[in-house]
């Protein structure tokens, strides 16, 4: 259970790693990734997920 | 009288004896104010006089600096798309280099080294300075750290920026922009499909309410805190084009400084929503329609150029490209004196062109009846408020209206740059004949005898006469030429 960022389409804005509340993304190489081990997918925190709810490119932030 | 001036782009001063041999013809002091323009406050004066955005005057004498160290951004406009990235553009929210609050305020040192009319450290995104504001307010805290005396400024949507209003003021920030481009929220649905707040994204109508009230509740949150706001408007035609009237009113009543209604850029090449759909942006003359009916609202800002989130220099040029991150030194120490000497040569030049300007007027109003037609005159500048730039040099013109009142700064027409290889290109010298549409006379430092006989097929006296000359007392000159009564030509 957790979201994936598809790296072709990602601007690397950053917001998703401000807005995740369990510090799962994170700044690899050239690009944000999400750590699948702390992934909740916001689930009992948020009604969305919040990389998804604040990303500004659409289906970028997907399920795994 | 003429002078022979330094490129105020390559200017590297180490001593105020540096720049008086390298600007002859400025030693001469005469009397003047330094107290700034009369309609102004004395106690604002001394706070935009070295801000080029925020003053037409400093626009000539100071540069700023954007550093993209705030790429997130939590609000969706249709005219945006960050993608989108070519150093060519010069568009807000475009960046070629995103950097870290640590390369940015080496960056920052770097650039105040060599660029001595460096004022103002700005933050514009790529996203938003205030949603994105960890990495802002790191980035201002190191830069001030080492320059002490430069102005912090950044630029917001205002959605997430009462969230950290008392940081604001605690940091001096003592200028905001604000965009806003509605006061309607049926209006501002049409601009936004979507924000984030509060945890959530928000779509519609709804989206649009929440935005319109964050807005104006930041405007009022840095005006009572004293801070300088500066709103910015994107004129959409058909959109927001005639609703920017009342929030021209409605920011003016709340206590905005400033009031900068800009273009809107639309091209599809950039992939914006806007640029897609074939939303066009308004022509220069609904632009100016609409400044000249929002006089009078809160002060209007018809300078601006709708920089880059990562430009660098005086406003209308972009150094950006020389100070990219590979450029840049490992370490580097602040130097304060080049700044210091800038600032000392621009005090006596202020007075200087203030005396010049002075005696224009008072000659042109004695000279030329009042009810005499005005006339609008294009400047070739490369800054210093002086008549100093080549013809096909120009990439833009700066558009003055003179009658017997005075003479006025109008806006900035851009055109390209037409002579790129020391031979002009008809095509571009007919861009650039459209883009002076109803202005009859060009003044330059020079021109060349075919641009010249091409601008006069097209109606347009090109004059090298007042080559280095300040630009407002030749912009009278011409006009008393065009309109003094026969008894003072005679006289």
């Amino acid at each position: 259970m957790a979201l994936k960022i598809i790296k072709s389409q990602c601007t690397v804005c950053g917001a998703c790693e401000f807005e995740c509340p369990n510090a799962a993304v994170k700044f690899k190489g050239e690009t944000y990734i999400i750590d699948a081990a702390l992934c909740t997918e916001c689930k009992d925190q948020f009604p969305k997920p919040q990389c998804a709810a604040v990303c500004p490119v659409p289906n970028t932030c997907v399920p795994a | 009288m003429a002078a022979n001036l330094v490129t105020l782009g390559s200017l590297k001063v180490v001593s105020r004896d540096d720049l008086s041999q390298s600007m002859t013809g400025c030693a001469s002091t005469s009397c003047g104010s330094s107290e700034g323009p009369a309609d102004m406050d004395p106690a604002i004066w001394a706070r935009v006089k070295d801000h080029p955005c925020y003053s037409e005057e400093a626009h000539h004498y100071f540069a700023r600096m954007h550093v993209a160290v705030a790429p997130a951004c939590n609000i969706q406009c249709n005219y945006c798309n960050r993608k989108y990235d070519c150093s060519n553009e010069s568009r807000p929210g475009v960046v070629s280099e995103r950097l870290t609050p640590d390369q940015a305020a080496r960056k920052v040192i770097a650039v105040a080294n060599e660029v001595p009319q460096l004022s103002v450290l700005g933050i514009a995104g790529p996203g938003d300075a205030a949603y994105d504001w960890r990495k802002t307010r790191e980035t201002f805290r190191q830069v001030v750290a080492q320059i002490p005396d430069i102005k912090l400024c950044l630029s917001s949507n205002g959605l997430a920026l009462p969230d950290h209003i008392d940081e604001l003021v605690e940091m001096n920030i003592d200028h905001v922009t604000l965009t806003i481009n509605m006061i309607d929220p049926e209006i501002g649905a049409k601009i936004y499909p979507w924000i984030f707040h509060d945890h959530q994204r928000l779509t519609g109508i709804e989206a649009a309410r929440v935005l319109h009230e964050r807005q104006m509740l930041s405007l009022d949150m840095l005006v009572a805190r004293g801070i300088l706001v500066k709103v910015n408007s994107v004129m959409i035609p058909g959109i927001n084009d005639a609703h920017l009237r009342e929030v021209n009113r409605e920011v003016k009543r709340r206590g905005a400084f400033l009031h900068n209604i800009m273009p809107l850029i639309s091209d599809p090449a950039h992939g914006t929503h806007f640029g897609l759909t074939g939303q066009r942006g308004p022509t220069a003359a609904e632009l100016k329609a609409l400044q000249d009916d929002c006089e009078g609202g809160a002060n209007l800002m018809r300078h601006c150029r709708q920089c880059r989130a990562d430009a660098v220099g005086l406003l209308g040029e972009d150094r950006g490209q020389e100070f990219t991150l590979d450029k840049l030194p490992e370490t580097v120490d602040y130097d304060p004196a080049a700044r210091e000497a800038w600032r000392d040569w621009v005090a006596q030049e202020r007075e200087d062109r203030r005396a010049a300007v002075s005696q224009a007027v008072q000659a042109t109003a004695a000279q030329v009846a009042p009810q005499e037609t005005p006339l609008l005159v294009a400047v070739c500048t490369q800054g210093g408020g002086r008549i100093n730039q080549h013809f096909g040099h120009a990439t833009e013109f700066k558009i003055y209206e003179v009658d017997a009142k005075g003479v006025r700064f109008v806006t900035h027409r851009r055109a390209d740059n037409y002579c790129t290889d020391g031979a002009g290109d008809d095509e571009r010298l007919a861009r650039v004949i459209r883009t002076l549409e109803g202005v009859p006379v060009v003044l330059c430092a020079r021109i060349g005898d075919c641009p010249r006989e091409a601008l006069a097929a097209a109606g347009i006296e090109a004059i090298d006469a007042h080559a280095h000359d300040y630009i407002e007392p030749a912009v009278a000159a011409v006009y008393r030429d065009r309109r003094a009564l026969p008894a003072a030509l005679t006289a």
